[in-house]
């Protein structure tokens, strides 16, 4: 067993980034629709969805054994320099989609990293187009059509069920199952995108002779890859969560419940079938198809035009910025020192970025500041105007209620360092 | 290009059959055991739930726990 070099151990710790700002991103995926109805209080919320996540990295017997389901031609002479340019690109789109708090696939961000890191280094034959249609944009396109109608269709079934009922009463019911649903997306995460990253490790450690080939990740690349998801999840995306809780549609607790329920039904089943789903349209879709279902629902389209136009870009703007990392890092150490830095720097600034309109737990049930209604929403709402009374008022004017805490929240915190 | 639209549709069929079907069995659980406004004219009784409906909505929470622990066991074995 040789010792681990600089750069595999750069890798390694690239990817435990990643694996960060995966949790980090994809919190909203599980726990979103849960903060935003009340079912759990938000550190609750992102404590049980990082507890579950770290079960998730070690329930799993089937192992990582490719990092890119098949995408990437894995024997075509990938580096690990290749590794850590795709990572690069993978953790700065995820940055900047989590600064405009806008939920986009974290796995797309990997693949489309490697891809565009492959592309420059071992040229088109490294990369396998039709599985890229196959396994990354065909799932992407379908999971928010499945999970939004199935949600759509549960959202209805349920309020005509209990119509009559004292929504008081029956809230406490959804907050409970809703928790229960939320939990089963936490936990199917956890097995799958903690493997992603030690499935990327062990790639590396493979790739620079440190294990033998086909070997299972050690036990430590299990631990850390569950504990770096964990704590990204712990410490929460809390703008993307806003966006998915409050900004898209506002969620009632049985709206939520229906709507986390299609998600984990859609995850478990597309994953079971073979046919798996990307978990980020999954969710997206089935709180979009929740708000299309509740009579007076609204959602707003220009929050989710930009969410599908970021998830369009995920896939090229990563794999451009990996390409550039790439380029530079092919050209020796000195080509792997500077993109570790410039990549360090890309991300404090975004992290100063985020710091001028913080949001976090105590601010994530807020709604969107000064969200313009959009086009499509003043025509929707003009064709089919909801229902007059405190749901129709709660949907045009979501930063009403809470009015008075936004600006102290929305002023830059003076003393950041 | 071959796009697999048997395995699609499957996966469509199969999520909004599993949505439904335990959405709509948690609600039922969620109507027996809610209490029922009571007819008008007394706008502030409400009515407990009966044995019957208590005993039906039980089943309906444990039919939905199965399904809980079904997708746990998909998660563990896959």
């Amino acid at each position: 067993m040789e010792h681990i070099t600089l750069l595999i151990g750069i890798v390694i710790v690239t990817a435990l980034v990643f694996d960060f700002t995966n949790g980090f991103h994809d919190t909203a995926n599980a726990m979103a629709t849960t903060i935003s109805t009340g079912a759990l209080r938000p550190k609750a919320a992102v404590a049980m969805s990082a507890g579950l996540n770290l079960v998730g990295a070690f329930l799993s017997v089937e192992v990582a054994k490719t990092i890119s389901g098949g995408i990437i031609d894995e024997s075509a002479g990938i580096r690990p320099e290749v590794i850590f340019a795709g990572l690069v690109g993978a953790i700065v789109w995820n940055l900047l989609t989590w600064l405009a708090g806008l939920p986009s696939s974290s796995s797309h961000a990997l693949f489309g990293g490697l891809i565009g890191a492959t592309l420059v280094s071992v040229g088109t034959g490294g990369v396998h187009g039709e599985a890229v249609v196959m396994k990354v944009l065909i799932p992407a396109v379908a999971a928010p059509f499945v999970a939004g109608l199935a949600a759509m269709a549960a959202t209805r079934l349920t309020y005509r069920l209990a119509r009559g009922r004292d929504e008081a009463d029956t809230a406490k019911g959804y907050r409970a199952g809703q928790i229960a649903s939320a939990a089963l997306v936490s936990l199917a995460h956890g097995t799958n995108d903690a493997q992603k990253t030690m499935g990327v490790i062990t790639l590396a450690l493979i790739t620079g002779g440190v294990i033998a080939p086909h070997s299972d990740p050690p036990l430590w690349v299990i631990a850390s890859a569950g504990l770096a998801i964990a704590l990204g999840t712990y410490l929460g995306g809390w703008r993307i969560i806003r966006t998915m809780g409050k900004g898209i549609t506002d969620i009632q607790p049985p709206q939520g419940f229906a709507a986390q329920t299609g998600a984990a039904a859609t995850i478990l089943a597309s994953s079971h079938l073979g046919f798996a789903l990307s978990t980020t349209q999954v969710c997206s879709g089935s709180v979009m198809g929740s708000g299309l279902g509740r009579k007076g629902g609204v959602v707003r389209w220009s929050t989710a035009g930009r969410m599908v136009a970021a998830w369009g870009l995920t896939l090229p703007a990563a794999g451009l910025v990996s390409a550039g990392a790439a380029f530079l890092a092919d050209q020796g150490t000195w080509g792997v020192a500077a993109v570790a830095v410039l990549a360090l720097a890309v991300c404090g600034a975004i992290w100063a970025a985020s710091r001028r309109k913080p949001v976090d737990h105590t601010n994530v049930n807020e709604g969107p500041a000064a969200e313009p209604a959009g086009v499509v929403t003043t025509a929707l709402q003009a064709v089919a105007p909801p229902p007059a009374g405190p749901l129709a008022a709660a949907d045009t004017e979501p930063g009403a209620v809470v009015a008075d805490p936004v600006p102290a929240a929305a002023q830059p915190a003076p003393a950041a360092p | 290009m071959h796009i697999d639209w048997a395995a699609l549709g499957q996966v469509f069929g199969v999520s909004l059959a599993v949505t439904v079907g335990i959405v709509g069995l948690f609600t039922v659980g969620i109507v027996g055991t809610s209490r029922k406004p009571a007819a008008d004219g007394e706008a502030a009784a409400t009515t407990a739930p009966g044995a019957g409906a208590r005993a039906g909505a039980l089943a309906a929470f444990a039919l939905c726990a199965a399904a809980v622990a079904y997708g746990i066991y998909l998660i563990v074995a896959t």
